[in-house]
């Protein structure tokens, strides 16, 4: 999952493959790497990605604006979802 | 409107010849399908050329024109609406006219009044005028930036002309595209001027005059937007205040209705282009035609307010349905003449509108622009507001949801929308009265795009492109209200950097249609920037005193409905069905990697994002159609230079 992640915002926001072009803990607001519009692309990747749906009272950056904060994110989502 | 160009030697050596001065009128003939002209002056130091668009005086018109004793010519593009209260001056000052045209009316007021004359004019205009005895030549541009007028050195010439592409017969060898222009274009949206897409080849700013005299060029500023010290605004009631606006706009309306050829309208179905054809409609007795544009993605489309405004005025209209695959199908002779590369579509279905017009037997129109700059209309005007109503008390947490009101897409809920608009809009927040406070939301997002920079255009990149900008402010601007600043900067990087030109003349002008500008007389800008800004805008209601001084010809409806800005649709246009060959192949590996201004790589991932069709971001939107027009650009002027430059490459046409 961590790869998929990175390797989406990798090429979808940075466009490019270098690995060290960001750093898993890196804020995408403070780096400027996403416009207002680029919150909705993020969701609606791990959406059809993991099959997981984002409610509105989630969308934080606490759990949307990094690569360590959005596997975090995943992962909590898919645990709630075996453990209903 | 016309199109004019020239040559002048820089050194008493030099010798014009004619035939140069003609090779550049060709390039000029969209803009004055009519006739053409050359002077050239007995010693050879100067040659002007001039092509036509016969609007006043059909029979008498013709330029360049010159003075009694034929010491002063001149060559002009555009309009001088006060001509005739000014003729009957300067004839009463003993001044003799050979024509009824306001052209004549340059060479004789530059005789009264000398360079002060321009002081004198109320209208549009790019001017070269020469003055034998004091051998001397004047290149002069209007207040706000209307019309335009580029220049370049070759060697020991001075070449000028209305546009850059009538430049390249005499260029030895193709221009180069300039990294500090690219770097402008992906924070301002433009070149800022007299900064032109290309090096060394530059636009005189508006409202200046650039001179040469023994073969020095200077320059010299005689108007620009200035706005009162705090609190020196105008008295009275807000009543006395819009019945003044009304009467300005009405008188402002009426001198640009002058013309020998019928006058249409732009109607977008938006408040300023409404309140203008109500404007005209009440001022004018002939009949009134209005253009307008309508969009197959709806989102975009305003038909229902333009038919609103068409019934409740009686007026004609005639409209355009734009097609998502226009844009795409258009973007290349869109670039061809805006000869700059763009991050917006929305210049496209402009072209589409003045071929309308042409189509429909008009070489004239007015249009709103100009009014939400004046005025305070923008959206970004209520974002600084709100913005500095927030830097206030930072820490708190209601403020920044007023921004909710401007962006609809942020409203979901409390909690997302909280954090996220206080990351996006609280840049800067800790410092509100730099200059460009307003701004910098708009110009940090734009500057995302320049991610896609090669590494070697990077290693270019000399300057901050914004603090340059501020160094260059006027003297006075930090003590002027933050609203005012926000105007300032609006009036003179978007509006006369891009709304203008790329969007305005060069899309108007491709199809040999002349734009007026009421909202932009500049007694109007004058009067506008001495209101109190709390009657620009009202709590967050725009454009307050101008609704007030149009409420009684307007419908409610008109004068109450959300502010929509104009946009076109933008790069899924391009990518909606097969992308048009011209895309694939600017946008090849190997074409990024020879132009050399892009990291292929960067764009091929952004390209391949775009061709999923999934949701692209407003700054991808951006990057893209910034990096596609900058590829255009150099295919038609550097590439191609040859072809462009003798006129034998349709190149541009198989393109698309």
């Amino acid at each position: 999952m961590k790869k998929t992640i990175k390797q989406y915002i990798l090429e979808n926001l940075l466009f490019t493959e270098d690995e060290s072009a960001i750093q898993d803990n890196d804020s995408f607001l403070d780096g400027g790497i996403i416009d207002s519009t680029g919150v909705m692309e993020i969701i609606l990747f791990i959406e059809e990605t993991f099959g997981i749906r984002v409610n509105d009272d989630e969308m934080l950056p606490a759990n949307l604006d990094s690569v360590d904060n959005l596997i975090a994110f995943v992962q909590s989502k898919q645990a709630q979802a075996v453990a209903a | 409107m016309c199109g004019i160009n020239g040559i002048a030697a820089l050194s008493r050596q030099t010798k014009i010849s004619e035939e140069d001065v003609r090779s550049m009128l060709p390039f000029l003939a969209h803009r004055g399908p009519d006739g053409s002209g050359v002077y050239l002056d007995p010693s050879q130091q100067v040659g002007l050329g001039h092509t036509r668009l016969s609007i006043i005086d059909l029979a008498g018109g013709a330029q360049p024109m010159h003075n009694e004793d034929k010491t002063v010519w001149v060559t002009f593009n555009g309009e001088i609406f006060n001509y005739l209260e000014l003729r009957k001056t300067l004839l009463k000052d003993g001044h003799s006219f050979h024509t009824h045209s306001d052209t004549e009316v340059i060479v004789h007021a530059y005789e009264q009044y000398g360079d002060d004359f321009v002081q004198h004019l109320n209208g549009q205009f790019a001017i070269a005028l020469w003055d034998n005895s004091r051998r001397r030549l004047l290149l002069i541009r209007d207040r706000v930036g209307i019309l335009p007028l580029f220049y370049t050195r070759q060697g020991d010439r001075l070449l000028f002309a209305s546009e850059i592409k009538a430049l390249l017969p005499q260029l030895s060898e193709a221009p180069r595209i300039s990294p500090t222009a690219l770097d402008q274009i992906f924070t301002f949206w433009a070149p800022r001027s007299p900064n032109t897409l290309f090096e060394d080849i530059f636009e005189v700013p508006p409202g200046h005059i650039l001179a040469l005299e023994n073969g020095c060029l200077s320059e010299s500023i005689y108007w620009d937007w200035r706005f009162p010290e705090q609190d020196d605004y105008h008295h009275g009631s807000d009543a006395d205040l819009a019945e003044q606006l009304y009467d300005l706009l009405a008188d402002a309306t009426s001198i640009r209705l002058r013309a020998d050829v019928p006058v249409g309208a732009y109607l977008s179905g938006g408040l300023d282009s409404s309140a203008l054809v109500a404007l005209i409609r009440r001022h004018s007795d002939a009949p009134l035609k209005t253009f307008s544009i309508g969009f197959e993605e709806q989102s975009l489309d305003e038909s229902v307010f333009q038919k609103q405004m068409i019934e409740h005025l009686g007026v004609e209209n005639s409209r355009i349905l734009c097609q998502n695959s226009d844009i795409a199908e258009n973007f290349p002779a869109t670039i061809f003449h805006a000869e700059t590369a763009i991050l917006r579509t929305a210049p496209t279905p402009m072209r589409q509108l003045s071929g309308l017009v042409r189509a429909s037997g008009y070489k004239v129109v007015l249009t709103g622009e100009g009014a939400d700059e004046a005025l305070g209309g923008y959206d970004l005007f209520k974002e600084d507001k709100i913005r500095q109503f927030w830097a206030r008390h930072p820490q708190s947490e209601w403020r920044p949801l007023l921004l909710k009101a401007l962006y609809p897409y942020l409203e979901t809920s409390g909690a997302q929308a909280k954090s996220y608009l206080q990351s996006f809009y609280s840049i800067g927040l800790d410092k509100p009265n730099q200059p460009g406070f307003s701004h910098l939301p708009r110009w940090f997002t734009t500057t995302q795009c320049k991610v896609f920079f090669s590494e070697e255009l990077n290693s270019r990149l000399r300057e901050n492109a914004v603090d340059r900008l501020t160094e260059q402010l006027p003297i006075g601007f930090d003590r002027w209200h933050s609203f005012n600043r926000a105007q300032y900067l609006e009036a003179k990087t978007l509006m006369g950097d891009y709304l203008l030109c790329s969007q305005g003349d060069r899309m108007l002008m491709a199809n040999s249609v002349e734009g007026r500008f009421p909202f932009l007389d500049h007694r109007v800008i004058e009067f506008a920037n001495r209101l109190n800004p709390r009657l620009k805008m009202r709590a967050l209601n725009e454009k307050y005193l101008f609704k007030q001084a149009m409420k009684s010809q307007l419908p409610r409806q008109i004068l109450e409905r959300h502010k929509q800005p104009y946009r076109a649709p933008d790069i899924p246009a391009f990518f909606s069905s097969h992308p048009p060959a011209y895309v694939t192949d600017l946008l090849s590996e190997e074409k990024l990697k020879r132009y050399g201004y892009f990291d292929a790589q960067k764009v091929g991932f952004l390209l391949k994002k775009a061709k999923r069709g999934s949701s692209i971001a407003y700054k991808d939107n951006m990057a893209l159609v910034g990096v596609l027009s900058t590829q255009l650009c150099h295919y038609f002027f550097i590439e191609q230079f040859s072809q462009t430059a003798s006129q034998s490459g349709s190149s541009y046409l198989s393109l698309t």
